[in-house]
């Protein structure tokens, strides 16, 4: 049996709750944030880790983004991963989709390919998902969006995923190479392997590339890449609300309850 | 800098829609879309046009122009039946290149936000998800695209000044449906397309869609979080009251009491209902955006410090599992017992 490549595209977001906003000066405070990996792609990685388990091969990580991912993502290399690949240099700053897209797939193609490129569903910080179908079109291999479920045909090359959309599901099949994209908590991932903590810290698990590293067109990374530029910020209006507290014992409260809703629907 | 293949200087002044349709029906955000556009277009003197791809759509293209497009390109081909991604993103980006518009966008489904991120690398141009609001300004034509982040506290302003088209995906229920006129006058033209059957590589092996349900217009939505602690059952009943749906936080939904399709919220649907009911939740930004557009929210939790209150017209400070057994008791009209 062919040895299976897998590459996850794991990215590290501020925790969304510890995100404060400078509105004098219009950027975000990210410093004020503890960083954690983007939960949907925990599940990427584990969809990943569960085919490694059955069919073996080799599984790297990789991400764009800033030193500090570093330590962070070595929670995937202590949950089962054999190695990670950071993409980091200050000409990557600033890249929206179409920068990012280009410069996960330069780190791909220098990795030597893959048979499956996972990525999570959407990322906390941007939530877009525009990143998987991104990434498939720069390396011009099909996709598999919003999965729930994988199987592979080794022999046959193939992938065959159930994709969640609205109102139901569907069965696509495609050959490899394939990028797939993982619906959010459609699994559980797993815990770290307590073992492989050592292991996963040592300086061998990592690698770190930078443009030059990748060849990449600098025209196509980082601010001067991105066709988008942010014009503004501004904090979320939200809708004044009365916040009017009712008072009483449940069956008094059940009362002024049903009379707003009568009135009201 | 990246170049797009159309510059705006080789711009037409439209906006484009993406018509998206599952099984001869147009989603209700593509016409959604087409709201929005009339209004950008009515103010800009621009016009508006529907893209509609698949077997045998023309039928649904009056309907598209009765909610407000100038015009329906319509491309129709055996192949492109189902929806799979390369079929769809050649036909899509031939036309986007013949007719150049300004401003493309598509709704953010599964199918629209695949379709956007292809064509947007494709096109080399800039692409903009989940907006909250898309405003045209008037000198340039720029798009300027409202993205809410970070679970909703804070809001961009995003746009792109050389690429072309000015792509933008939209998730359903942000924007309001239009009154379809039947009256409207507008043409559909049907376009030769080029469609190799040898790019498509996707296999549909089985497809089950029901009829879906749509929370994004219920007009009593009652919602249930972590502190219902499953119990379900109970704002079912309550809901049938007032021939409303139920609503779940995501946690519910993680542990399987719920179905994934009655997730309120950013990763889940967006919706405004005449009244939201909000039991046991905590009040999350991740979930609060999905109630934003509710006219009236009455939010009942133990907890008189939960961030939820903040976002409430009602505040009830009380135990679910003791204020909603009463509060069915009373609307269906019993003789309310006392613990
Ligand atoms: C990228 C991302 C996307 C997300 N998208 C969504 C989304 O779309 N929708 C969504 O909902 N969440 C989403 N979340 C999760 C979100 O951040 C919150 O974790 C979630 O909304 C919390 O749900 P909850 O209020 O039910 O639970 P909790 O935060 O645990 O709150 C439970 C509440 O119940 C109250 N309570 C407990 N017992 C009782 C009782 N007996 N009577 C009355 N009150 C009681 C408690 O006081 C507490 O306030 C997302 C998270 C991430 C990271
Ligand atoms: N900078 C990045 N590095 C690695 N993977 C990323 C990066 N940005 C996005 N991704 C992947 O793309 C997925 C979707 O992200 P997005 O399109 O930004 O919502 C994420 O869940 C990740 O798997």
């Amino acid at each position: 049996m062919p040895e299976l490549r897998q590459v996850v595209c794991m990215k590290v977001v501020p925790k969304p709750e510890e995100i404060r906003v400078d509105y004098e000066t219009g950027l975000l405070k990210r410093a004020s944030a503890r960083s954690e990996i983007n939960p949907p792609d925990m599940n990427a990685l584990e969809m990943a880790l569960s085919l490694k388990d059955f069919y073996g091969g080799r599984l790297e990580i990789i991400s764009m983004g800033p030193p500090y991912f570093e330590p962070v993502l070595r929670a995937g290399l202590a949950m089962g991963a054999d190695h990670l690949t950071l993409l980091s240099d200050a000409a990557f700053a600033g890249a929206d989709t179409l920068a990012t897209t280009y410069t996960l797939a330069q780190g791909i193609r220098k990795l030597g390919g893959a048979d499956l490129i996972f990525c999570g569903e959407e990322s906390s910080d941007g939530a877009t998902g525009q990143v998987p179908p991104g990434l498939a079109e720069w390396l011009e291999v099909p996709q598999l969006t919003l999965l729930t479920a994988l199987e592979l045909d080794i022999e046959c090359r193939v992938a065959r995923g159930r994709r969640e959309i609205k109102g139901g599901y569907e069965v696509l099949e495609v050959p490899l190479p394939c990028v797939v994209s993982v619906k959010t908590a459609s699994n559980e991932p797993r815990f770290m392997d307590y073992r492989r903590q050592y292991w996963a810290s040592e300086a061998e698990r990592l690698k770190v590339w930078n443009a030059e590293d990748l060849s990449a067109d600098p025209d196509c990374i980082g601010l001067t890449g991105s066709p988008t530029t942010v014009s503004g910020l501004a904090e979320a209006a939200s809708r004044e609300r009365r916040r009017q507290f009712l008072t009483g014992t449940p069956s008094e409260l059940a009362t002024q309850i049903a009379e707003l809703l009568q009135k009201s629907l | 800098m990246v170049t797009s293949h159309y510059s705006p200087q080789a711009e037409n002044k439209t906006i484009w829609v993406f018509l998206e349709q599952q099984d001869g029906v147009l989603e209700e955000v593509s016409l959604e879309l087409l709201a929005r556009g009339r209004e950008l277009a009515d103010q800009l003197g621009w016009t508006l046009e529907g893209l509609l791809l698949g077997q045998h759509v023309a039928g649904l293209a009056p309907h598209g122009i009765a909610c407000g497009a100038d015009r329906i390109w319509l491309a129709e081909h055996d192949l492109l039946e189902h929806f799979t991604i390369e079929a769809f993103t050649q036909v899509a980006c031939q036309l986007l290149l013949q007719k150049r518009p300004s401003v493309f966008w598509l709704g953010a489904t599964p199918n629209g936000r695949d379709l956007a991120g292809r064509l947007a690398v494709r096109l080399r141009t800039g692409l903009n998800a989940d907006c909250t609001d898309l405003r045209i300004e008037p000198r340039e034509g720029l798009l300027v695209c409202e993205v809410s982040g970070f679970g909703g506290g804070v809001l961009a302003m995003i746009e792109m000044r050389n690429h072309r088209p000015q792509m933008a995906t939209v998730r359903p229920g942000v924007f309001a449906l239009p009154h379809p006129d039947p009256s409207r006058v507008g043409e559909v033209i049907s376009m030769e397309i080029d469609l190799d059957p040898a790019i498509i590589q996707t296999r549909v092996i089985e497809r089950s869609v029901g009829a879906g349900l749509n929370l994004s217009r219920v007009p009593f939505l009652v919602t249930g979080g972590r502190g219902m602690e499953g119990d379900f059952k109970i704002l079912e009943q309550l809901a049938q009251l007032f021939e409303g749906e139920v609503g779940a936080t995501r946690p519910p939904v993680d542990e399987g009491h719920v179905g994934r399709e009655r997730q309120v919220g950013q990763t889940g649907v967006v919706c405004s209902p005449k009244v939201a009911l909000c039991c046991g939740i905590s009040g999350a930004f991740h979930f609060v955006v999905g109630i934003e557009k509710a006219s009236l929210v009455i939010a009942i939790n133990s907890d008189p410090e939960a961030p939820i209150f903040e976002y409430a017209d009602y505040c009830v400070v009380g135990d679910v599992h003791e204020v909603l057994p009463e509060l069915i008791a009373v609307l269906s009209g019993q003789q309310v017992t006392y613990a």
